[in-house]
C-alpha cells in the first residue's frame, strides 16, 4: 500500500500557497505509507540555456558553495545554488550531459534527484510529517506538485527507492501498486539507453515514459503505450513541466479520487487527503475510470 | 436529534455512541458532520436509527448494517454497506468500488454512479443505482437484485448465481454465464416495487433483465475451457 497525492493550480494567485495547501494532503496519507515520503514541485523555472538540478548528499553540512564554484569554473559558465537540508537546488548555464559527466567524475557521492528547468524532487526515508518539516514544504511556491507516501512491498526501504522517480527532464512519477513485468522491461529500456538507479518497479514505469517521450511521443501517446506495455497494478500520477496526469490500470486495483474547482485540480488515493483543500465542499469529486488517463497541462 | 461533529470527536466515539443505542434507545435520529472522508463511519449498527452523514465518507461506510437507515449526503469510498444484513443505506453522491459487497439483505441506493464490482458476491441485498456501475458488477452474485438505471461496465454478472439484474442503459459486456433474459410480468412487478421503494422514477418497461444461464453452477467437463 502507498499513498499518492497531486495538486495542480489553475489559479495563479494560489502559487505562493502551493506548499501550504499540499502539506496536509501528504501528511494525511501517512496511514497508507509511513516508511518514506517525497514530493516533486514545479515552479521557479530557469531561463533558456539554464539547467536546474536537485542534488543530494548524505551530509547536511556538505560544501555546496565549493561544488558550485568548481563546476562553474570547470564548465566556464554561471551557476547559482540554494540548499535545503541535505539537498541543494543548483541552477547552471550548461548542458545536462556536461554537468552529469563532471559530477560523476568529481563528486561520486552526490546524487542527482531531478534535472530539468522547473522540477525539484525532495524525498527521504521517514514519516511524511518529518519529511515535510525537514524540507519546509509548507513555505514552498510553485504551479503544481505531486507526492508519495510509501509502504514498500517490492523493494527495500531506502531513500533511492522512495518516490517520486525522475528519469527524464522535468518528468517524474509516483506509483501506488506493483508492476509484474518490470525486470524484463528494465532490460529492454537499458538497451534503449535509459539508465536506472534502483531495482524498484516504479522507476521502470518512469523510465518507460521517458523513453516514449524521447522517441517523440506526446504525453497522451506515451500513456496509451504504457497501458499496453505495463503489466500489474497501478495508479500513477505523472508530473510534467506543464502539468500532471493520472492513470489507473484496467482493473482499477488501486484507489484514486479526483477533485476539480475553478482554482485547482487535485488527486489523491483517498478523499481524506483532499478534505483540507479550500472549496472542496463544492468541488466536482469523482473516481477516475480504469484504463483511462486524465491530463491537465498549461500551454 | 443528536448532532455528532467528527472534527471534535473520533470515529470510534461515533460508533460507540451509535452502538450504545441498542441497549437503550434514547435518541433515534443522528446527524454526523465533518466526516472528511473518514473510514468505517456508522458500521455495525443494530437498532432502528436514522443516521444522516453530511459530507463525503471513506471506506466501508455503513458496513454490516442491521435495521438502521443511513444516508450519506456526499460520496462514499470503497465497500459501502458491505455485508449489510437489513435496513437502508442511501448515498446521495457516487460510490466507489465494491458497493454492497457480500450484503445479505436490506436496500442500498446510490443516487450517483457506483464504481467497479458493485454488488460483488451479494447474497440477498437489493441495490438500486441511479447512474452507472463499473466493471465486474454483481460478480458471483448469489441472490437479491441489482437495478442499474444507467450503463453497466465490462463483464456484468460474471459467474452469476441467482441475482436478478435489471439494466436500463448499455451493458458493455456480459461476464461468463450471464445472459439477457425475457422480462416477464413478475419481473416488471418486482422492478416496479424496487424502484418505488428506492424512490427512483423510471419506467420499468425500459429495462432489460439479465440472469444466470446456470451453465457453470456445477462442473461439467464440456465447460472446462471456461474455468
Amino acid at each position: 500500500m502507498c499513498g499518492i497525492v497531486g495538486l495542480y493550480l489553475k489559479n495563479d494567485a494560489l502559487e505562493s500557497k502551493l506548499g501550504e495547501l499540499f502539506e496536509p494532503m501528504l501528511i494525511s496519507m501517512t496511514d497508507r505509507g509511513p516508511d518514506s515520503a517525497g514530493f516533486a514541485i514545479y515552479g521557479d523555472e530557469v531561463g533558456e540555456g539554464w539547467l536546474k538540478l536537485t542534488l543530494r548528499h548524505p551530509d547536511e553540512s556538505f560544501d555546496w558553495a565549493g561544488l558550485t564554484d568548481q563546476m562553474a569554473t570547470a564548465l566556464q559558465c554561471s551557476a547559482d545554488w540554494m540548499n535545503n537540508a541535505n539537498v541543494a537546488v543548483l541552477k547552471i548555464q550548461a548542458d545536462e550531459t556536461s554537468v552529469r559527466e563532471w559530477l560523476s567524475t568529481h563528486y561520486e557521492d552526490v546524487l542527482i534527484l531531478s534535472a530539468g528547468s522547473s522540477i525539484e524532487i525532495l524525498k527521504e526515508v521517514g514519516l511524511p510529517e518529518n519529511i515535510s518539516s525537514k524540507f519546509s514544504l509548507s513555505g514552498m511556491k510553485g504551479t503544481h506538485i505531486i507526492g508519495h507516501t510509501r509502504m514498500a512491498t517490492e523493494s527495500a526501504v531506502t531513500m533511492e527507492g522512495s518516490h517520486p522517480f525522475s528519469t527524464g527532464s522535468d518528468l517524474c512519477l509516483v506509483h501506488n501498486g506493483s508492476l509484474s513485468n518490470h525486470n524484463r522491461l528494465r532490460e529492454n529500456l537499458k538497451r534503449e539507453g535509459i539508465t536506472f538507479e534502483t531495482e524498484n518497479d516504479s522507476e521502470v514505469a518512469a523510465g518507460y515514459l521517458t523513453w516514449r517521450l524521447n522517441e517523440g511521443d506526446t504525453l497522451k501517446n506515451a500513456l496509451e503505450s504504457a497501458l499496453k506495455d505495463l503489466d500489474g497494478f497501478f495508479t500513477f500520477t505523472i508530473g510534467t513541466k506543464n502539468g500532471f496526469a493520472v492513470m489507473r490500470d484496467p482493473i482499477a486495483c488501486k484507489p484514486a479520487v479526483l477533485a476539480e474547482t475553478d482554482d485547482y485540480v487535485a488527486m489523491a488515493s483517498e478523499y481524506q487527503a483532499l478534505a483540507s483543500l479550500p472549496g472542496i465542499e463544492n468541488a466536482k469529486v469523482w473516481e477516475p475510470e480504469p484504463a483511462t488517463f486524465y491530463i491537465w497541462e498549461r500551454h | 436529534m443528536n448532532t455528532f461533529d467528527l472534527s471534535t470527536n473520533t470515529v470510534t466515539e461515533l460508533n460507540h455512541a451509535l452502538h450504545a443505542q441498542k441497549d437503550k434507545m434514547t435518541q433515534a435520529e443522528w446527524v454526523v458532520t465533518n466526516p472528511k472522508g473518514s473510514h468505517n463511519l456508522a458500521v455495525g449498527l443494530d437498532s432502528e436509527l436514522a443516521v444522516d452523514i453530511h459530507g463525503h465518507a471513506g471506506y466501508f461506510c455503513a458496513g454490516m448494517n442491521k435495521t438502521a437507515s443511513i444516508t450519506v449526503h456526499g460520496n462514499v469510498g470503497q465497500g459501502v454497506a458491505e455485508n449489510m444484513m437489513s435496513g437502508v443505506v442511501r448515498v446521495k453522491g457516487d460510490a466507489s468500488q465494491a458497493a454492497g459487497a457480500t450484503a445479505h439483505g436490506g436496500m442500498l441506493i446510490v443516487e450517483g454512479n457506483a464504481g467497479a464490482r458493485c454488488g460483488i458476491s451479494m447474497k440477498g441485498v437489493d441495490i438500486v443505482v441511479k447512474g452507472n456501475v463499473g466493471h465486474m458488477s454483481c460478480f458471483m452474485g448469489q441472490s437479491g437484485s441489482l437495478v442499474v438505471c444507467g450503463d453497466a461496465g465490462e463483464a456484468l454478472g460474471d459467474s452469476l448465481y441467482e441475482v436478478h439484474i435489471y439494466v436500463k442503459g448499455e451493458v458493455k459486456s456480459l461476464g461468463a454465464d450471464c445472459v439477457q433474459k425475457e422480462m416477464r410480468e413478475e419481473h416488471i412487478a418486482e422492478l416496479t416495487a424496487l424502484l418505488a421503494k428506492a424512490g427512483v422514477e423510471e419506467d420499468p418497461a425500459s429495462f432489460k433483465r439479465y440472469g444466470s444461464a446456470r451453465e457453470l453452477y456445477t462442473f461439467k467437463v464440456d465447460n472446462a475451457s471456461a474455468y
